[in-house]
């Protein structure tokens, strides 16, 4: 069966059976590395992915439920070379060790920021229960959203200061 | 400081004294006793196997260690950068591949930075000796007058040649000196600094970071059907009904290794459950009583090894009381959020795998045995996992995936292990249990210190094929090297059994169990993360009976200045106190050298007791580590906050679960283990930097300490005293609400 998928912005042709988990058609139809297997069963958060604003656990969601869904994985925050706020913030504070939880974290933590642009400590550990770190880097991974939600409203006031100005001069 | 490696070595087996080594820990121990060569050069003393310098001035450093999260790449280019004098961002680095790196074995017991990056250092140090010299010969001055700086030898004068235009085919093919002219600390530029992680961009980007995400053209996707409990043996399975489902290529039945190949991953998954509901079993109870797994150790056949026996007769204050306790550990999971994965590719005869295995020498040896090629048509290339914390079921899956590629000749064959394989098959922590008595006189001082503990060896590692999951269930199956007991100063079960407290008479015994009720192998930190639980408990329990502060306790019986800074510096850190703290909240120290020779570690936790939940969540934890040498400080403070937080997580959830024939436990929720609710609120980590001391490992050092630190602030808060782990809201909730002790 063929089925548009909207991932990262892009319409995405599929051809894949329906009850396909969306993590299958991520890593394999999309060569898209972000989203993990962890476990198949919804239950560590590996495989987080933001549908509609949000977190999903794309491995135990079939494709035919996201016709016309707008999917964002960890590809969609930014690159390497352009690292989006989320993505800057692990970065600087350094919040892996092996990395495999990760782009699941970053995910949840997109969701909740783009809800509850400054949670508190509690808000972070509340909203990431889903998702497994094995490392124990959780520490650095509620540090690093703390610093992801200043930086998002570091530039969004930023860009506001530049309308401003914009509509100033 | 004691003399420990000396009074080490006892063994008392019934009789025999027979000790035996690993094959490969004969070889580096033989080695290292010819050349005299530092860390790994050792073993492979050719400059040029660790580095090598390209015509267009990029540099290559090749490691036999592997990245398992812990950081090693980024400190190892760090080294090479420093003693070489480049930028670190020229510097590409190749970790272990058989066809290209020196062999160094396994990447485990904290053993990178002393191993690999010793030898690295001293490797580019060295080859920048050779430049220098290079350059002096060509300039026709003394080496004295020239210095190496960004990728260049230069003079006084002015006169710069870049190492390319210095070096030729042959320059650095030369054998190591047992001297380096290392570089004056005072002089680093980026060692010592906390540069950031080379591996962390591609990771929070959705780059190819992990053999997981390794797609090579052509590739199939396996998925194995594990019998559903250790002895079970496959009596039939129909297999023609998969062997018709879309996309599937294969079905692999070899004696109980069953598996299926597909085109698609999906369809393999689908495949692999429709095989699974058609193999019908003959399952066996042979799993021990988890109710009573403490009895069941103690009562089976033991071997005695004396690990460490010290008597000091003379003045000796006379033993006032006698203190007894007794620990337990369960079976215990690395539990990987990643479940294992390997691809593997069988073209020309030759062999080649992708794994994250943390030793592709052992394991090629081990792979080659099984699938009968030559070790020189085997090539294992080390790709990163998700962290495995020891020997999970990557060299498993590595198994798994050359057996399929042999299955389906010219084609990649990617295993993917599910959930349940790897909470149900990997080979777990072992069981453990410690009983310690120790004499305390009028002063409060120790006078003898007596110490037992039951467990199985702590490693099964591959090298033998016998020693791989899928080996274990062909037809015509490997077996299991026979596990024996060796006593050395690293240690294995008895890592960490002899404390590093002056105890003028101590004996320590492992009562070591060739049976192996389930199957085990190297858990992080080893015999160290129980036997630490156990001395550190314990130590708090005498200072109890002593009526003495804990820390001081501690300092009293401690000479090692570096070991009492670290204690001294967690301490005041942490705001160390008798204070009374508010209701349900208690404090809880720990302290331990890891393997009693890498780095030291202190630490210090405030826990609070849920009083109607029973649940413990630590509050704040504060850590001082010695860790010799620093490359890079925040590496080693990320090491030692997680090794905190993994182990408050073995220490608070984790056991392994059984009935008679099968493991019960085998997801997140029948395993559970520390989520985001029960996180500290802060976790501060202070590194005592050592300029010119060695590198001392680091990546275990916290688990045993937190453990204790753990126990004894529950201790402190509940006047309880846990000793079987883990501390459960069940056990807390008993403990708390039994009679006063």
């Amino acid at each position: 069966m063929a089925l548009t998928l909207d991932i990262n912005d892009q319409p995405h042709e599929v051809t894949a059976d329906p009850q396909t988990p969306l993590l299958y058609v991520l890593r394999n139809d999309l060569q898209l590395n972000g989203a993990k297997f962890g476990c198949g069963l919804g239950q560590c958060g590996a495989c987080t992915v933001v549908v509609d604003g949000e977190p999903v656990f794309s491995c135990v969601t079939p494709i035919m439920l996201l016709k016309g869904r707008k999917i964002v994985t960890v590809e969609g925050l930014g690159t390497v070379e352009a690292p989006g706020p989320v993505q800057q913030a692990f970065i600087e504070k350094q919040a892996a060790q092996c990395g495999y939880c990760i782009a699941g974290m970053m995910m949840r933590a997109h969701a909740l920021l783009l809800k509850m642009p400054d949670p508190s400590p509690e808000h972070v550990r509340a909203a990431l229960e889903p998702n497994l770190c094995r490392c124990g880097t959780h520490m650095r991974i509620v540090a690093a959203v703390a610093r992801a939600g200043e930086l998002m409203r570091g530039s969004a006031e930023a860009t506001e200061a530049k309308s401003e100005a914009k509509s100033k001069s | 400081m004691k003399p420990l490696v000396s009074r080490r070595g006892f063994l008392q087996a019934s009789g025999a004294l027979v000790v035996s080594f690993s094959l490969l820990s004969r070889t580096f121990e033989t080695d290292a006793a010819e050349t005299g060569l530092p860390g790994s050069l050792r073993t492979t003393p050719n400059l040029d196997a660790w580095l090598r310098i390209d015509a267009d001035g990029g540099v290559t450093v090749f490691t036999g260690k592997v990245e398992i999260g812990q950081g090693v790449k980024t400190a190892l280019i760090q080294i090479a950068a420093e003693e070489l004098e480049v930028l670190p961002m020229n510097i590409q680095l190749v970790t272990a591949d058989t066809a290209r790196t020196p062999n160094e074995g396994y990447t485990a017991g904290s053993h990178s930075m002393q191993d690999s990056g010793t030898a690295i250092r001293n490797a580019a140090a060295q080859a920048r000796e050779i430049l220098i010299a290079e350059a002096a010969r060509r300039w026709l001055l003394e080496p004295s007058q020239l210095k190496a700086r960004s990728g260049q030898v230069v003079s006084e004068n002015g006169h710069a040649l870049k190492y390319a235009e210095l070096v030729s085919g042959q320059t650095l093919h030369v054998t190591a000196q047992p001297q380096s002219k290392l570089k004056d600390p005072h002089n680093f530029a980026v060692m010592g600094t906390s540069m950031k992680r080379i591996d962390i961009p591609a990771k929070v980007t959705g780059g190819a970071a992990y053999v997981h995400d390794l797609r090579l053209p052509n590739m199939a996707h396996g998925r194995v059907v594990r019998p559903p409990s250790p002895a079970a043996q496959l009596i039939d399975v129909d297999t023609a009904i998969v062997e018709r489902m879309p996309g599937v290529l294969k079905v692999v039945r070899d004696g109980r290794f069953l598996a299926v190949i597909a085109e698609g991953e999906w369809q393999a998954v689908q495949a692999m459950r429709k095989l699974g509901s058609l193999a019908r079993w003959r399952e066996q109870a042979t799993l021990p009583a988890a109710r009573d797994l403490s009895a069941v150790l103690q009562s089976l056949k033991a071997e005695d090894a004396v690990v460490a026996d010290e008597k000091i007769t003379a003045s000796v204050a006379r033993p006032a009381r006698t203190v007894e306790a007794t620990y337990t550990r369960p079976y215990q999971c690395h539990a990987s959020v990643g479940p294992s994965c390997a691809v593997a590719h069988l073209e020309n005869g030759s062999l080649t795998v992708w794994t994250h295995t943390q030793g592709v020498y052992p394991d090629r040896a081990a792979i080659a045995e099984m699938v009968k090629l030559p070790q020189d048509k085997v090539r294992c290339i080390h790709m990163e996992g998700a962290g495995c914390y020891g020997h999970n079921g990557a060299d498993d899956a590595a198994a798994d995936a050359a057996l399929l590629a042999r299955a389906l000749p010219g084609r990649p064959v990617r295993v993917q292990w599910m959930r349940e394989h790897e909470h149900a098959w990997e080979p777990y922590g072992p069981a453990m249990v410690t009983k310690v008595r120790a004499t305390l006189s009028e002063t409060g001082t120790v006078g003898s210190w007596n110490y037992e503990l039951w467990s199985n060896t702590h490693t099964t590692r591959p090298g033998p094929a016998g020693n791989l999951l899928a080996a274990q269930h062909l037809a015509t199956p490997f077996m299991p090297a026979a596990p024996t007991v060796r006593i050395a100063p690293e240690g294995s079960g008895d890592r960490n059994a002899v404390p590093l407290y002056a105890f003028p008479n101590e004996h320590v015994v492992w009562h070591f169990l060739r049976d192996m009720p389930l199957r085990v192998s190297a858990l992080r930190a080893l015999g160290a993360y129980m036997n630490v639980f156990s001395i550190e408990s314990f130590m708090d329990e005498l200072a109890t009976a002593a009526a003495v502060d804990p820390v001081d306790f501690r300092l009293k019986h401690l000479q090692d200045p570096r070991a009492r800074e670290v204690v001294a510096m967690a301490a005041q850190r942490f705001g160390w106190s008798s204070k009374a703290l508010p209701v349900n909240r208690g404090r809880g120290f720990a302290f331990a050298r890891y393997k009693n020779l890498a780095a030291y570690c202190a630490l210090a936790v405030e826990v609070q007791v849920e009083p109607d939940s029973c649940r413990v969540r630590m509050r704040r934890a504060v850590a001082a580590v010695d860790s010799g040498e620093v490359v890079n400080p925040d590496g080693i403070r990320n090491q030692i906050e997680g090794g905190i937080l993994q182990s408050m997580s073995w220490t608070l959830f984790e056991a392994v679960t059984f009935d008679d024939t099968r493991i019960t436990s085998i997801d997140w929720s029948t395993y559970p283990i520390l989520r985001f609710p029960s996180v500290p609120d802060s976790v501060d980590v202070h590194v005592i930097a050592r300029p010119g001391e060695p590198f001392l490992g680091t990546g275990e050092a916290a688990q045993g300490p937190a453990a204790a630190a753990v126990a004894n602030a529950i201790a402190n808060a509940t006047g309880k005293r846990l000793r079987d782990l883990p501390f459960t809201r069940e056990r807390v909730r008993t403990a708390v609400t039994s009679a006063p002790t």
